[in-house]
């Protein structure tokens, strides 16, 4: 089968809110909801969790445009859409960072360790994509949980040459329920992003 | 020949992404870059389930007017100012499988190269009837169908005296969280294309190449719209081992 190069990326640009938020950027009645905006939608099992943080750039300032999108399993480890998977979970999130101090927040379900292709689980995670005026190609991360013990056989977690970098992808436990995962683009504490 | 078993996605793993058919992060003549790209390498593993499975959405999502953005933000009779036109292409994926059920999502300035945005600073007006999003969701053999106004291009604060050529964003979801896409479409002909930092972020002439439609003009509706075509590749996985068997049975 022939090869087709994929679609080159171009920025999300400042108005990314219009296309994907537009509830959220005052553009109402179009959609009756946006996007990704409950995670939650019924009964869902599982500990209530909320992840928030910021998005800051190489001068440490945080970026009040972003957009950050998540992908989890539920607490059984399932993905929407696998069988058996919570109907009142739907493992999505998008989230308009706000716009005076860039928080970005789920509400969602602490998830369960998921499979690993080659045998063996990887840790609770959940997966987060950036996009932002001035990232040209969306910068895709993942979330684990410092208290996890988990942690410590995440064979993604392994693969990450420099150690001090792990903890950048180490969500912090602020509150009872509540996790903070600070990005950062660039700098001595730089985030791990992925290419996978 | 085109048969049911090749468009069923296979269950290996989805290829790497090559640099070369993406922008750099770091291209100081689009200023907001310089301190938003990533320094360090990123980090290199075969997808998992977590980027294998992605949120799916349904057309049942979809309103009547989701993907006409002519008229689905006035009153009932009354539509965006500007060229209509109709934008219509094919979401495949590297190996050439049609992507069904992909979800995109657009936005855009309006005919005069205003967005509707609490940000926005141009002196362009806004259009009481464009609202400037829209949304469609791929059908089985990975083709979609939007209809809008042609936008206009703009100005923007980075250098000096920079213009954007008109463009319409695009997000996209395809079956798996890997694939997950946002970019641009601009129209054939536009003499800002070679000029715009943000085109130039990509190297590759070819890449760009592959963001600009073309006027399509057998698709266009007489007496009402011009058509531009713009098709979409999005990664793909690969067969594993058991199913290249299954092929070569
Ligand atoms: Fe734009």
């Amino acid at each position: 089968m022939n090869d087709f190069p994929e679609t080159a990326s171009q920025t999300a640009g400042p108005y990314v809110h219009i296309g994907c938020t537009p509830n959220f950027a005052g553009i109402n009645g179009v959609y009756p909801d946006d996007l990704g905006a409950k995670m939650i939608t019924g009964a869902a099992n599982g500990t209530r969790i909320t992840l928030l943080g910021q998005v800051f750039d190489g001068t440490g300032t945080p970026l009040r445009d972003a957009m950050v999108e998540a992908w989890q399993a539920d607490a059984n480890g399932l993905y929407a859409g696998q069988p058996e998977a919570d109907l009142h979970f739907t493992g999505f999130g998008r989230c308009a960072c706000d716009p005076v101090d860039g928080t970005f927040r789920f509400e969602t379900v602490r998830p369960a360790a998921v499979p690993w292709p080659q045998g063996g689980m990887q840790a609770p995670h959940i997966t987060i994509w950036i996009v932002a005026r001035g990232i040209n190609l969306g910068l895709h991360t993942r979330a684990y949980f410092e208290d996890a013990p988990e942690n410590d056989s995440d064979p993604v977690l392994g693969r990450i040459e420099h150690r001090n970098r792990v903890r950048t992808l180490l969500a912090q436990r602020e509150e009872e329920s509540t996790y903070r995962f600070n990005i950062h683009l660039q700098g001595a504490g730089e985030t791990m992003f992925f290419d996978v | 020949m085109p048969d049911k078993t090749n468009n069923t996605p296979p269950k290996g793993g989805y290829a790497a992404r090559l640099p070369a058919n993406h922008p750099v992060a770091l291209y100081p003549p689009y200023r907001t870059s310089v301190k938003r790209s990533p320094q360090a390498a990123p980090l290199s593993f075969p997808s998992t389930i977590s980027e294998e499975t992605g949120p799916v959405f349904g057309h049942s999502m979809l309103g009547p007017l989701d993907g006409d953005l002519l008229r689905n933000f006035g009153p009932q009779d009354q539509t965006a100012i500007g060229p209509r036109i109709i934008v219509h292409g094919r979401v495949q994926d590297q190996f050439g499988r049609p992507v069904a059920g992909a979800l995109l999502e657009v936005w855009q300035a309006n005919a005069g190269g205003r967005y509707r945005h609490v940000k926005e600073g141009y002196i362009a007006p806004l259009d009481p009837n464009f609202g400037g999003c829209g949304r469609v969701i791929t059908d089985a053999d990975g083709r979609y169908e939007l209809r809008t106004v042609k936008p206009g291009p703009y100005p923007w604060p980075n250098g000096p005296n920079d213009w954007r050529p008109a463009h319409i964003h695009f997000s996209v979801f395809g079956a798996g969280f890997a694939q997950r896409l946002i970019t641009q479409m601009y129209f054939e002909g536009d003499p800002l294309i070679p000029l715009c930092p943000i085109v130039r972020t990509i190297n590759d002439a070819a890449a760009v190449a592959r963001l600009i439609a073309p006027l399509d003009k057998p698709h266009t509706l007489p007496m009402d719209a011009l058509a531009y075509r713009f098709d979409i590749t999005l990664r793909g996985r690969r067969q594993t081992l058991f199913e290249n068997r299954m092929e070569g049975l």
